[in-house]
């Protein structure tokens, strides 16, 4: 039983209870100073992570502004993709990934309604949930296979813009259905009972008052599904993008060439790797400032939406 | 009158809602049908085991040899030595994010974080190639730097996104009550956070290490570009290597179509699927199961 043997002052209020203070003076401070260090280890792990990305982006920059010009943007490459520019890539890039969206956009969101407006919780949401979650975990050269033995082989579309748009929209399905889920969650309930109190019924709803809202989100799930299928390469190298095309694409059966399998191309196959060297940091300069640049757009525009909600 | 078609069309619009809902399901299992469609012809010439036990993969000598044991191993060193990288970088950055860094700070790191993912994968091998690899050769006195090290260092990277957001979610929502009576007890933050805190969210964080493990195993171009190529078992972290999908990716362009190359590649992808599909199912368990429920959860 702790009892204090004589009454506390104000000056030595530990001897009350404690007669020896010194030790537990040194315990204190050895807490104190461990804490200190792990969490400067925290803090440094947080700087690595950061500064891998001001490094990966320094080197590119510092290397592929050099090849950045007007000539290098606006031509096909010449002489055997030794010289001139990159234009059918950037085309091709921009061709397969407003495919994507156009194909996955629609049903994303048609997904997502679902889950968050009409799906009760239990067994089927949570089936329809560990699909959704798997395919988002399938490697990209998964759904290079897929895309070649389905929608160049099966189908017959074969190599050309139309398989890799498909092959791309499946991989971004579930980036789209989870991030407009999220922001049709958002969106409080009782917008839905109003509308519903004032006679709408659930699509009406849904369509002038949850989507609306939500809006925001939703856009936000289309800008990153536009940056994730720019970036992507192994789900086009079987079946949208080649080597080499000499024209700009005019239907969608046409081979095309892509920002990220052309930097694959002149780094690995091309019989003049160093030639080519300032060609592969432009190219991957322009890659990295196209989907940094829609992220960076995304971020922005979902703080300042969030900021005027406020 | 009026009302029974209202009743109908939403009945309708609910049941196109739930097809539509049906169609990323649909989509897993296409998948799958057509890996073990254009897979299994190759199991006509080698049997199952051989093809995962054989130790030599020589898909175009004559006669070949289609046994994707080295390509297994390789992959599975990389994701792992990738991991021992990525999860203390990840779950401290996220611990940091989550309990240590004000506001502010918080909200200038998080989103660097999120583009460190967006990164395209090329690009990352890319860089793996021109820039880390001479590194690591003259560092190390190497004959290429195009190996399993440089693979793994690369591959963290683009896992550590992964592991860092979910767990952070994961800390964050540990309620603020734990904290309070931990703190309350005389413990220090740091006593806090190892002994309240983590134990409280281990469900998250472990869901957050396999999913990062998972796009680890899973991913193609940086494994393609910077592991060396080697379809050899490695003997130590500087030998290149060839992992499963850099296989797949750099032989289909030349595989006859329809062939026996062109089938082993595609049995080499059913097993990378399976990796990655055990590898989600895992987590998803671990999610569902430890589900962090309020104070319940320790």
């Amino acid at each position: 039983m702790l009892k204090p043997t004589e009454p506390a002052t104000i000056e030595n209020p530990q001897t009350a209870f404690d007669s020896t203070p010194a030790p537990r003076f040194y315990l204190q401070r050895r807490r104190r100073i461990m804490q200190k260090i792990v969490f400067s280890a925290f803090r440094t792990a947080a700087v690595v992570n950061a500064l891998a990305l001001a490094i990966v982006v320094y080197f590119m920059a510092a290397n592929g502004w050099k090849a950045i010009s007007w000539t290098f943007l606006t031509q096909p490459p010449t002489n055997s993709m030794t010289q001139g520019g990159i234009l059918p890539c950037i085309v091709g890039t921009l061709c397969l990934s407003l495919g994507a969206m156009i194909l996955a956009f629609p049903i994303g969101i048609a997904s997502a309604i679902y889950m968050s407006e009409y799906a009760r919780p239990g067994r089927l949401l949570r089936i329809i949930r560990l699909g959704i979650n798997n395919l988002a975990g399938v490697p990209s050269v998964v759904f290079g296979l897929f895309g070649l033995g389905f929608f160049v082989v099966y189908l017959k579309f074969g190599v050309s813009i139309l398989s890799g748009a498909l092959t791309l929209g499946a991989m971004t399905l579930p980036v789209i259905i989870s991030t407009t889920e999220e922001s049709l969650r958002s969106v409080p309930d009782t917008y839905r009972e109003a509308s519903l109190a004032l006679g709408a019924n659930k699509l009406q709803t849904i369509c002038r008052v949850v989507l609306p809202s939500a809006m925001p989100g939703i856009l936000t799930s289309a800008i990153l599904g536009l940056s994730r299928a720019a970036g992507e390469t192994a789900p086009i190298m079987f079946t949208a993008a080649v080597f080499y095309v000499p024209h700009l694409p005019s239907s969608i059966f046409d081979e095309i060439m892509a920002l990220p399998y052309h930097i694959y191309v002149l780094a690995t196959a091309g019989t003049e790797i160093e030639a080519t060297r300032h060609l592969q940091y432009g190219t991957a300069l322009v890659l990295v400032a196209l989907v940094l640049g829609l992220n960076l757009t995304a971020i922005l525009y979902r703080s300042r939406v969030r900021k005027r909600l406020r | 009158m009026n009302n029974n078609l209202r009743k109908i069309q939403d009945r309708i619009l609910k049941h196109f809602f739930f097809f539509t809902a049906l169609t990323s399901t649909a989509v897993l299992f296409m998948i799958a049908f057509f890996l073990f469609k254009e897979g299994i012809p190759i199991f006509e010439k080698v049997s199952i085991q051989d093809f995962i036990l054989g130790k030599y993969w020589y898909p175009t000598s004559d006669p070949p040899d289609f046994g994707i044991f080295a390509l297994i191993v390789a992959s599975l060193s990389v994701t792992l030595l990738s991991a021992a990288i990525a999860i203390p970088l990840g779950v401290m950055t996220a611990i940091y994010l989550a309990e240590i860094a004000s506001y502010r700070l918080r909200e200038i790191v998080k989103p660097v974080v999120e583009l460190l993912a967006a990164l395209p994968s090329v690009v990352i091998g890319f860089f793996g190639m021109v820039v880390v690899a001479p590194f690591l050769q003259n560092a190390f006195n190497l004959a290429t730097g195009l190996n399993l090290f440089n693979a793994a260092l690369m591959l963290a990277f683009m896992s550590i996104p992964t592991i860092c957001s979910i767990s952070e979610d994961a800390i964050y929502s540990v309620p603020h009550s734990l904290r309070e009576a931990s703190l309350a007890l005389g413990a220090t933050h740091l006593e806090t956070i190892i002994r309240v805190i983590l134990p409280a969210s281990i469900s998250g964080i472990s869901t957050a290490v396999i999913l990062g493990m998972s796009r680890a195993i899973g991913e193609t171009m940086v494994v393609l570009m910077v592991a060396g190529g080697a379809a050899m078992i490695p003997l130590s972290i500087f030998d290149p290597v060839r992992p499963l999908p850099a296989s797949i990716a750099a032989e289909m362009a030349e595989a006859p179509f329809r062939g026996d190359h062109y089938f082993a590649l595609f049995a080499t992808g059913i097993v990378l699927f399976l990796f990655t599909l055990l590898f989600n199912l895992i987590a998803d368990h671990v999610a569902h199961k430890y589900k962090q429920v309020g104070e319940a959860s320790l």
